[in-house]
Parts: structure tokens; C-alpha cells; sequence
């Protein structure tokens, strides 16, 4: 079979297994469609959260990125990893305890205040949005490359599955549907992963054999990636090139905003217990943990590959996969001195007199994961199976964050807000319809993806970390934090944080670079900064303003303490 | 309008009984205490040894590796350690509640 047919084959297989496991758990309450009835174990939603999480960034995107940045890599690696033990820690327990359905829900009732739920509302909406358009672009990477349509066509098909069991089954359809999806996914990545590490270090897993011995030179495989690096004019692949203090900001904004990132919060509403909720958040991190430590390996494995077969050989011999992908434009050779060989080099390479050297080789970051199983010539039903794990990856993370989006609208705004008498069938159809619309706007967005589209993520995470994070942790553990404490806080935060990435990466491109950032902080980790600017007024202004209600400080003893949380429930039914 | 927090207060001896309120608190001192080791330990090895001594530690291999030192526990190593504190930090936590009776029972 050719491999066109295998991925449509194995493409079509897999969305049927999602339909059907969609019909089969459909929500049939408000419960079921917000928290999946609560009822969900602990390891089951551990692993529709690591596929909820694992996004088409992580599976598509994250092994090239660090097969191009090297040591830089590692905030990605540390962030989206780090901030699981800070929501297992300080924010999963206690918010399974209070037990509300949503994180504005707790934010607005813990403040006492509807202010300071509609500003958790916009943002929850706001961060959701910015992310699913990056998801949707990589359901169009997929689409046009393995199954040969047009990106529209492609968005198209993927939202008209996401619209399915998101929209019919809510909270509990998805959760299976993830259950599912991860199975695919981590199937998907692990099979090339470990082939390409029996070639290259003789050892099946990848973990290991990042550290093993090359088998082609015999050499330590980091050792004479490092090598090859510095032969071409690239800096060494094990030190990297960003200053410590940014890479320390950037760690801690993506640690600090998955932790704070609502649609990965509200996964710990649906377990029955608070230490099924400790528990469960393991559970994603172990499932995440198996794909993010075979990620910088596959990324070593294809940087040496590009290095060792590719550089410096006649563009006549280049093998099959190279031209596939010059068709899609993403990656190209542009033979500037004419001598037909395929000079890749970094920016310090000069040749034998000493004059520099220019680079006429352009791999986009996003077809390493893709390429690889070409690349090292496997089976073409490999080829398939990646395609199906890229979709998986990327439908899973859009099902969950239109979920927020729909919750949003039709509880945190309409029920808890605006109408606070409608009914729960009222309510059901209500996020039902809120649901499809966001699917649309999410479908928009992904056919006209905004300019950008790694900053506005960046921009989702920094919201996050400088806005939610500080309001959820001083709610919990500081019962003299107040109303006006918080939303100043949440403000001032965004603000500073929105400000200084809109200045730089939109307004001002052109000053984007180390020299103009404050303190070498690039846009990326200034949410740390804005986060502590967001704890440090949280906690002054509360020092200076009348103290909560007695009530309030009451649901904060009891949020501390596992015994009489019930399952997730509606605070004034 | 207004969240009912209480509700569930008034048949809560911890909010009223002084004793239960000393001990509700002692709980509470003890889970502070975890929280402090578990994430100083989550601190050191990403922050500490992953970043900023990352440059010092890559002089030395993990032996019998490829592995700079410093580069593994960035790219490999903080990631084994933040799942094992996980685990850890559920251990520790069944435990507190059962020792305070104050855990959620079989069918809570």
C-alpha cells in the first residue's frame, strides 16, 4: 500500500473510534457535559489530560524546535513539564474540593465579587482562543501534506469532527474521546522514535540511546553532534546561546502558565475525590513524561541526521523525502555560490581563506516529527500512523479548549451572571450552541491563522502565569487576601504582561532582540516578571483593605481539608 | 447572588470547635512543611542544576553515558525527578489525612 492509503486508512480509523466513543458517552446533564458526572478515575483522566495538553505543538513542533535551538530547547522540555508538580502541589486538591465547575467559578466566588469573575471569564476566553488557532494550523500541516487537500478542505473535515463529540458528548465524551487519542498519539510518536534509535545508537529506547554511542562513528552520539555542530559554524548543541537569566524567565513563565491554563485545570473537577485529583495529576505527568523525554532525542537523531547525510552532499543525490517536502514549501535549497552541493552551515562558518560562508539550506522547524519515518526510510504504514497521531494530538487539545469556551458562556456568563434562573436543559443547550460557535470562530481562525502565531501562544501562557496563577494560590493560601487585592492584582498583571509582548513582538518587531529587552528578558518570560508583579500588589493591596467575609475565610479552611468534598457541584443550587 | 460557602460550615465541627480548629490548623502546618521540601527539591533540580549550574555541571559526563551532566537533568533528568515528587507528595498526603482523620473515607 502506498503511502497515501495507509494514512487514509489509518486517518479514517481512527476518527470512526472517536465518533463512536462520542455516541457512546454522550452527556445527557449539565454535570456530564461540564466535569464528565465527576465520576472519571484517576488514571483515566490522567491520560485524557496529558492528550488534552500535548498539543500539535508538542507533537509536531517541539522535537524540531529543539533539534534547532539545542541546550535553548530545554525551556520547553522544563516548562511544560515543571508546572504539573505546581498544580499537583498547590491548585489540584483544593480546587477538586471546592468542587465549582469551572476557574471563574472559583475565582468570582472566593472574591466575593462578580468584577472579578467576568475578568476571569475574558481571560479564560482570551487564552483559549489564542491557543486553538495554533492547534487548527497544525491540522492544516497535516491535511495538506499526508492527505494531499487543500489547508481549507483540511480545517474543514478536523473542526467537522471536534463540532461532533465536543458539542454531543461535552466534558465526558471528551474525555474518552482523549483517553483514545493519547493511545494514538504516544503509539504514533514512540514507533519512529524507537526505530530511529536502534539505527543510529543500536538501543531501542530513545531515553537511553540519546546517551549511547553513535554507531556510525563510534563516538559518544552528543559528542559528535557537538562535532558536527561547531565543524559547520553552529554553536555546540549541548550549551546553547540564550542568556541564563532568560532562559530561567521562560522556564518559569511556561511553568508557571500551564499551571494556570484553564483547560488544563478544570481536567481535576471530573475525578470523584481530592486525592484522586493529587493522584490524577501523576498520572498526566507520567503520560506526558513518556513523550516529552523521547523528544530530545528525536530531535538529536534528526539533527544528526541532517548533518551527517544531508550538508555538504550534491543536491543531484538527495534522497525522495527531500523533494516531497520542497513541494510544500517547507524546506528549501537555494544553490547561491552554484556548485550544486547542499552547503548547510550556521553563522560563524568560513571557508579555507577565512571569508565567511552562506547558508543555502531552509528546514522549517515544524517537518522534523513528520519527516523523520521518511527520512529513515520506515515502512510507509509508519508514515500513516504519524499523520493520525499529529491529528490526534491536535483535535484533543481543541476539543478541550472549546470546552472552556463553552462552559464560559454558558455557566460562568449566563448561569452564574446574567441569568441566573435558567433552567439545566436551558443551560445544556446553551453550551451546546455556545460550543458550535466557538468551533466556528476556532475553524476561522485556523483557515486565516493571525500573524504571529508563536508569540500569541507565548501571549496565552504569559496570561495565564500573570494573571490566574497568583488570584488560585492566594486564594487558597492566604485567607486575608482580598477582593480588591486580587482584581487589582489580575489587572495590573495582564496589563504589564499584554503591554510589554504587544510592544515588542507586534508594535515594535524591529526592537525585538536582547538589547532593547529589559534586562535581556525576552517577550516570552516576561510573564514571570508580570507574575510577581501580580503577587507582590495581591498581597499589599489586601494588607490595606477590609478584610473577606467571614464566610469566605470559612470556604477557605474548608478548601484545605480533604474530608466532605462532594462530587463537583453547583455552589447555590 | 452571593456564594454559600458556609453551607457546608454549619455541620462542620472544624469551623466552631476551637480543638478541631488547632487541629484542622496542625494539618495544615505539616502539609506547608511537604510543600517546602517537595518544591525546593522541584527548584533545585530544574532551576539549579538545569539552568544555572547547567554551564559548571556539563564539564562532567554521567558515567557511562553520553550525557553532560548539566544538559541531562535539563533535558532528561528535572522531568524523572518532577514525577517522582508528584508521587511522593500523594504518599505523603494520604497519609497526613488518615493521621488527622481527616481524609475523605471509602465513599465519600
Amino acid at each position: 500500500m502506498s503511502v497515501r492509503l495507509w494514512t487514509f486508512a489509518l486517518v479514517a480509523a481512527s476518527f470512526a473510534l472517536y465518533i463512536g466513543i462520542a455516541i457512546w458517552t454522550r452527556a445527557r446533564s449539565t454535570k456530564d457535559f461540564y466535569v464528565a458526572g465527576g465520576g472519571v478515575s484517576p488514571l483515566a483522566n490522567g491520560m485524557a489530560t496529558a492528550a488534552d495538553w500535548m498539543s500539535a505543538a508538542s507533537f509536531i513542533s517541539m522535537a524540531g524546535l529543539i533539534s534547532f535551538m539545542g541546550y535553548d530547547g530545554s525551556v520547553y522540555l522544563m516548562g511544560w513539564t515543571g508546572g504539573y508538580v505546581l498544580l499537583a502541589l498547590l491548585l489540584a486538591p483544593y480546587l477538586r474540593k471546592y468542587g465549582a465547575f469551572t476557574v471563574p467559578d472559583f475565582v468570582g466566588d472566593r472574591y466575593y465579587s462578580q468584577v472579578a469573575r467576568v475578568v476571569a471569564v475574558v481571560c479564560a476566553i482570551f487564552v483559549s482562543f489564542t491557543y486553538v488557532a495554533g492547534q487548527m494550523r497544525g491540522v492544516g500541516i497535516v491535511f495538506s501534506r499526508f492527505l494531499e487537500v487543500d489547508v481549507t478542505t483540511g480545517v474543514i473535515i478536523g473542526m467537522a469532527i471536534v463540532f461532533f463529540y465536543a458539542v454531543l458528548g461535552g466534558m465526558k465524551g471528551i474525555t474518552y474521546t482523549q483517553v483514545a487519542q493519547y493511545c494514538v498519539l504516544i503509539f504514533a510518536y514512540m514507533v519512529p522514535a524507537i526505530f530511529l534509535s536502534l539505527l543510529i545508537t543500536g538501543n531501542p529506547i530513545p531515553q537511553i540511546g540519546l546517551g549511547g554511542t553513535d554507531q556510525a562513528s563510534g563516538m559518544a552520539l552528543l559528542e559528535r553532534l557537538n562535532g558536527l555542530q561547531q565543524e559547520l559554524g553552529f554553536a555546540e548543541y549541548t550549551s546553547g546561546t540564550k542568556s541564563t537569566l532568560d532562559v530561567f524567565m521562560i522556564t518559569a513563565a511556561l511553568m508557571v502558565g500551564t499551571a494556570g491554563l484553564p483547560h488544563v485545570i478544570i481536567r481535576f473537577y471530573t475525578v470523584p475525590k481530592v486525592r484522586d485529583a493529587r493522584l490524577s495529576v501523576g498520572w498526566a505527568l507520567v503520560f506526558i513524561a513518556i513523550l516529552y523525554t523521547t523528544a530530545p532525542a528525536v530531535a538529536v537523531f534528526a539533527r544528526t541526521n541532517l548533518l551527517a547525510n544531508v550538508a555538504g552532499k550534491p543536491y543531484a543525490d538527495v534522497p525522495e523525502w527531500f523533494h516531497k517536502w520542497e513541494a510544500t514549501g517547507l524546506i528549501g535549497f537555494d544553490d547561491k555560490n552554484g556548485d550544486g552541493l547542499i552547503q548547510f552551515v550556521g553563522p560563524d562558518a568560513v571557508d579555507g581563506t577565512g571569508a565567511p560562508v552562506p547558508n543555502e539550506l531552509r528546514v522549517d522547524n515544524d517537518i522534523m516529527v513528520l519527516a523523520n519515518p521518511e527520512i529513515a526510510g520506515l515502512p510507509n504504514w509508519v508514515v500513516g500512523l504519524v499523520a493520525a497521531g499529529g491529528l490526534a494530538a491536535a483535535l484533543s487539545t481543541a476539543a478541550g479548549l472549546l470546552l472552556v469556551v463553552s462552559t464560559a458562556v454558558s455557566h460562568d456568563l449566563l448561569k452564574r451572571t446574567f441569568r441566573p434562573q435558567i433552567s439545566e436543559r436551558g443551560e445544556l443547550i446553551a453550551a451546546r450552541i455556545a460550543a458550535g460557535a466557538a468551533v466556528l470562530v476556532a475553524g476561522y481562525l485556523g483557515i486565516h491563522p493571525p500573524g504571529y502565531v508563536a508569540q500569541v501562544v507565548a501571549f496565552a501562557f504569559g496570561l495565564a502565569a500573570s494573571s490566574f496563577f497568583p488570584a488560585i494560590i492566594l486564594g487558597i493560601f492566604s485567607r486575608r487576601t482580598t477582593r480588591e487585592g486580587a482584581i487589582l492584582g489580575m489587572v495590573a498583571g495582564i496589563t504589564f504582561t499584554g503591554w510589554y509582548i504587544v510592544h515588542f513582538a507586534l508594535l515594535h518587531p524591529e526592537l525585538n532582540s536582547a538589547d532593547h529587552w529589559w534586562f535581556g528578558i525576552s517577550p516570552q518570560g516576561i510573564g514571570t516578571v508580570g507574575m510577581l508583579l501580580n503577587f507582590a500588589i495581591t498581597w499589599t493591596v489586601s494588607r490595606f483593605t477590609p478584610e473577606p467575609p467571614a464566610q469566605v475565610q470559612v470556604l477557605v479552611d474548608l478548601i484545605r481539608v480533604p474530608r466532605g468534598a462532594g462530587a463537583a457541584h453547583e455552589i447555590n443550587a | 447572588m452571593s456564594a454559600e460557602p458556609a453551607r457546608d460550615g454549619h455541620r462542620h465541627p472544624s469551623v466552631t470547635d476551637p480543638v478541631a480548629r488547632a487541629h484542622q490548623a496542625a494539618y495544615w502546618r505539616a502539609n506547608i512543611r511537604y510543600l517546602g521540601v517537595l518544591l525546593a527539591v522541584w527548584f533545585v533540580v530544574s532551576f539549579g542544576f538545569g539552568i544555572i549550574l547547567a554551564p559548571y555541571l556539563n564539564a562532567f559526563r554521567i558515567p557511562g553515558t553520553g550525557y553532560p551532566v548539566g544538559f541531562w537533568f535539563a533535558q532528561q533528568g528535572s522531568i524523572y525527578v518532577f514525577v517522582v515528587l508528584i508521587f511522593v507528595y500523594v504518599v505523603l498526603m494520604n497519609r497526613l489525612d488518615r493521621r488527622f482523620e481527616l481524609d475523605e473515607g471509602e465513599d465519600a
